[in-house]
């Protein structure tokens, strides 16, 4: 502890004389330094690029852990990597993935997207967002480092007790778990709530609800399950913490306390977070496919209405996790039943889809293949789903490969197909560039055939009896041949991503400019240039309909009706509050870890002082001039 | 269940391609049965196999037809395609469809829920206590009042009761081809009803992470004819522990030196000790070590020395300080205890 401590002051010291000395100027390179402007940032479109960066670093993190393992599985008695340190990584994959890239990367996409499809200037909070950013960033480096300092978490992603208490988890690992989700989590809680008062607070005229577009829709819709989903998270993680530092004994079964409480805690979050997760999601296909399809979406407010739905009963299945822990037939049936339920929203939102592209003019840029590949892996996911509600063969599927199967048909079927869309769908608008459509294909090809190729076999691993979260197998059980096909398979995915990557690099570098309206978009986002200006819209919009730019274009104009004269814009001012309570945080996070309570209340002081200051700063921002708008004026 | 050959059929021919032929041990897959509760949960597996891939059959018809027939031509990139809103009826047909199907499999699903879970009479069971510690399990028949570890005997043709409890923490005791799972959980019982219909070896795994060695923490059912097995009981309530050589009479105090601090062995001349690790009674009769390699003199031999090399994260110390005699007497009286 106090060796970082040391490391980081002298890192500062360092910083300080490279550059030049510490004297008067010092503050104000540091203040023109690129770096400073991104970490004080309040622009919801940076917020945006930062979460894409940070989500993308981590991705590459638990992609590689995935790598490992299924190495480690290609051949029966395999010895590569054996124990504590599988259990390790797979525990990091799956609470990376998870926590670190699904939600994150979405978030990317909403923090630039969602104000300028409703015609907003700016989130609700422009301080705030940055605070979630951090915290997130914070809290999957404090989960990271686990790595180097004091070994992983390796209780799995859902960490049950009693295996994740002390007596069977002995030194940090699990610490590591606890305080690292719980600070992110807090950042996904803060930008949850920014999303849910942006999109009620902050929609152009005439944006009524039921016109929003879907994306907007969904991400209103996630918000709300993180408003209500994140709180028992943040309750269970504190209880495991009190166990584990203070000994509380809410869940050590050896002090009174009930282990199997852990689990429904964990499942009351974790289910609704599997819709937080592909809610947005079926946004991003809803708006591509309409786009590249040239159709208004097919039954609109049935459309809303099953993501509401959907929405509600996330809430109410969380106990289909949980058949074989001998609750009852009572509790499973129920369960079960309402689990099924939830295909039927899903259902009405595949059939839209269809046909929605049905009597189109399909056009098959990237961001379309990802779409409607995502549909048929996600019908496939959605259907072992189903088939996993059917408790008495659950207790066949449960904690098998079978269900590995099944989630990641649906969480890379869905979230990450999704994302890949919804990347390639608006990154011209996000970045001013497009990306190359031939390395696309490639992307695309690679990943989605490696994906069928990684996880199909594993529904038949699962049904010849292998259980999840096992580091060997025997030969001739007849599993063989099927996990050497799956490790082939995430070979062929991890191809893929390197297009990706590569495609992404080559863009930076050398990307051909596009236009504000590349893709002959149908809502307000396309209506405006490519970068979007700082202030997104010199004049408000008035929104006249459903695809409102679609609208007007049809009527023949070429940019949205003003709905208010020219005048000065409010913008927020940069702010390095939220980065300094982050760090308060981070510390107050390592302190825990390592049993410092002194270091954990320190971290804690450091925050309640940022707090201080931020609630007695007078700083209201500034005005951009209408004179300094004039080029940058609502032009395509 | 009218279509239920037809879907075996095709179950049985996509195992065929993705199996690699000929090395499929049979004792382990959830699509073998060897009991009526396996076979119940096969039956629903099967049912919601077909209702899922009709639904994923007509999706991918639907999809293919219309990629290919909307596919923008050549020419038509300014065509403006007709803005549909919406169609009741349609979206009314693919709303109600979908819950008649589900009403279908929810049906039989409420109804075998409740059957498999039901208590068997007592008179017509047997019961077995299970209990889960990591990375092994003890087997304890109250009514006869044997124990044993790693290794379950069962009789063909009769319920057997599962009564679990972990030790430790969570476990999932698992025999896919008798039937599906059930938690150990450490603060309160769970209940498992299986029954086997011939004699065999199942394999048994636990589910549920439990630790490091938890990939490795198997056990065996092993079911035998019903006389057959009471003469097991009978073997099993006095076990022979008297060494039979000299070399094993030097292994038995060896292991009264070594071993039973953790390890139980009967009539074997010292007080009966540890439950720590598995019992040792009758040791020789166990068809594996530790769950996870044959039993026979070398494989012992080796575990002995390097249990970590064996089961990676298990609880067993290596015994690398003794001479390779005296692992050698040890080995041999463990078997010779009967
Ligand atoms: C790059 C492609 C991926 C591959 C090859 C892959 C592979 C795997 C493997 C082999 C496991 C271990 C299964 C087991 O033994 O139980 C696993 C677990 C898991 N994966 Fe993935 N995965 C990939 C992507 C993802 C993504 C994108 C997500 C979510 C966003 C995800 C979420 C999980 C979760 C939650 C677990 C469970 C971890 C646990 O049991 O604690 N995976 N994955
Ligand atoms: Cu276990």
């Amino acid at each position: 502890m106090a060796t970082l401590i040391i490391l980081i002051v002298v890192a500062l010291f360092l910083a300080a004389i490279l550059t030049g000395g510490y004297n008067e100027q010092y503050l104000d390179r540091v203040k023109q330094n690129w770096l400073w402007d991104w970490i004080t940032t309040v622009d919801h479109k940076k917020i945006g690029i930062l979460y894409l960066i940070g989500g993308g670093l981590f991705f590459a993190i638990a992609g590689l852990e995935s790598l490992l393992i299924r190495i480690q599985l290609m051949f029966p008695n395999n010895k590569f990597i054996l124990g504590d340190v599988f259990n390790q990584l797979l525990t990091m994959h799956g609470t990376t993935m998870i926590f670190l890239v699904a939600l994150p990367v979405l978030f990317g996409l909403m923090n630039v997207i969602v104000p300028l499809q409703i015609g907003a200037r700016d989130v609700a909070f422009p301080f705030l967002n940055s605070l979630g950013f951090w915290l997130y960033f914070a809290g999957g480096l404090l989960l990271n480092i686990s790595w180097i300092f004091g070994g992983a978490p390796d209780a799995g992603w859902t960490s049950y007790a009693t295996l994740a208490l002390n007596d069977f988890s002995p030194g940090p690992g699990v610490n590591y778990y606890v305080l690292g989700l719980q600070i992110a989590g807090i950042g996904t809680l803060i930008s949850g709530i920014n999303f849910l008062v942006t999109i009620i607070n902050m929609r152009a005229p005439g944006m009524t609800y039921l016109r929003l577009p879907l994306f907007t829709w969904t991400t209103f819709v996630t918000s709300a399950l993180i408003l209500f989903a994140f709180p028992p998270l943040t309750a269970g993680l504190f209880m495991m913490m009190f166990d584990r530092l203070f000994e509380t004994n809410f869940f050590a079964t050896n002090g009174g306390g009930n282990a199997t409480v852990w689990q429904h805690i964990f499942w009351i979050f974790g289910h609704p977070e599997v819709y937080i997760l592909v809610l947005p999601a079926f946004g991003v296909f809803s708006d591509v496919i309409s786009t590249f399809s040239k159709k208004r979406l097919f039954g609109y407010h049935s459309m809303v209405f099953a993501v509401v739905l959907i929405g509600f009963l996330g809430f109410m299945v969380w106990v289909h996790h949980m058949f074989t822990v001998g609750l009852g037939p009572i509790a499973n049936t129920i369960f079960a039943v309402a689990t099924m339920a939830i295909a039927v929203p899903t259902g009405i939102k595949v059939f839209n889809w269809l046909f929605t592209m049905l009597g189109g003019r399909i056009r098959f840029t990237t961001a379309m293949l990802f779409a409607t590949g995502f549909i048929v892996a996600f019908v496939m996911g959605g259907v072992t789903g189903v088939m996993l509600a059917v408790v008495p063969a659950d207790l066949q599927f449960h904690d098998t490969y079978f269900v590995v199967a099944h989630f990641h048909y649906v969480i890379i079927g869905g979230v990450v197909l999704g994302f890949f869309s919804g990347f390639y769908y608006w990154w011209p608008k996000i970045f001013g560039t497009f990306l190359d459509e031939k390395w696309g294909k490639w992307h695309f090809w690679l990943f989605y055939l490696g994906f069928h190729l990684t996880f199909f076999p594993q529904h038949f691993l699962g049904l010849f009896g292998m259980p999840r979260r096992v580091f060997t197998y025997e030969a001739g059980y007849g599993l063989e041949l099927n996990n050497l096909l799956s490790t082939l398979g995430t070979f062929l995915m991890t191809a893929g991503v390197f297009c990706l990557v590569f495609n992404v690099l080559r863009t930076v570098i050398k990307g051909q400019q596009a236009p504000g309206d590349p893709w002959d978009g149908r809502t307000l986002e396309w209506s405006i240039s490519s970068p979007p200006p700082e202030y997104n819209f010199a004049q408000v919009p008035q929104i006249r309909g459903l695809d409102a730019w679609w609208l007007e274009k049809q009527e023949g104009n070429d940019r949205m009706p003003p709905a208010e004269p020219l005048g000065p814009i409010h913008m927020p001012s940069p702010n390095y509050l939220p980065f300094v309570m982050t760090l308060g945080f981070f510390i107050s996070g390592l302190g825990f870890v390592f049993h410092s309570i002194e270091v954990g209340f320190l971290g804690l002081a450091v925050v309640i002082v940022t707090l201080y200051v931020r609630s007695f700063e007078e700083d209201h921002g500034y005005h951009l001039h209408p004179k300094e708008l004039e080029e940058g004026v609502n032009g395509s | 269940m009218g279509g239920k050959s037809g879907l075996r059929h095709w179950f049985v021919w996509l195992t065929l391609i993705l199996v690699s032929a000929g090395c499929t041990n049979p004792s382990m897959s959830v699509l073998d049965p060897a009991g009526p509760v396996g076979r119940e949960q096969l039956k629903l597996i099967y049912l919601s196999t077909g209702i899922m891939t009709l639904v994923v059959l007509v999706v991918a018809v639907l999809y293919i037809y219309i990629v290919i027939r909307y596919r923008e031509r050549p020419g038509q990139e300014g065509e403006i395609p007709e803005q549909v809103e919406g169609n009741k009826k349609l979206e009314v047909l693919w709303t109600v469809v979908p819950i008649i199907l589900l009403v279908i499999l929810a049906v039989p699903t409420i109804a075998t829920t409740f059957n498999i879970n039901e208590k068997p009479d007592p008179a017509e069971s047997i019961r077995v206590n299970v209990i889960g510690y990591q990375y092994w399990w003890g087997f304890e028949y109250p009514e006869f009042g044997v124990n044993t570890a790693n290794e379950v005997h069962i009789p063909t043709g009769k319920k057997i009761e599962f009564i679990l409890r972990a030790h430790d923490v969570i476990h999932a005791f698992w025999v896919p081809s008798l039937g599906g799972k059930e938690d150990l959980n450490p603060e309160r019982n769970t209940r498992l009803v299986l029954q086997a219909d011939k004699p065999g070896i199942y394999e048994g795994k636990c589910a549920e992470l439990c630790g490091a060695a938890h990939a490795l923490m198997n056990f065996r059912v092993i079911a035998h004819p019903p006389e057959e097995f009471n003469e097991w009981i009978a073997s099993q309530k006095s076990p022979d522990s008297t060494p039979q050589s000299d070399r094993g009479r030097e292994g038995q105090r060896l292991v009264g030196q070594n071993c039973i601090g953790c390890h139980a062995v009967e009539n074997a001349g010292y007080p009966v000790q540890g439950s720590t690790g598995p019992t040792l009674n009758a040791f020789s009769k166990r068809t594996r070590i530790a769950g996870v390699i044959d039993n026979n003199r070398e494989n012992l031999t080796t575990w002995m020395v390097d249990p970590q090399g064996v089961k990676p994260g298990n609880r067993m110390p290596a015994f690398d300080h003794l001479t390779e005699e005296q692992i050698d007497a040890i080995v041999q009286y463990l078997l010779e205890l009967k």
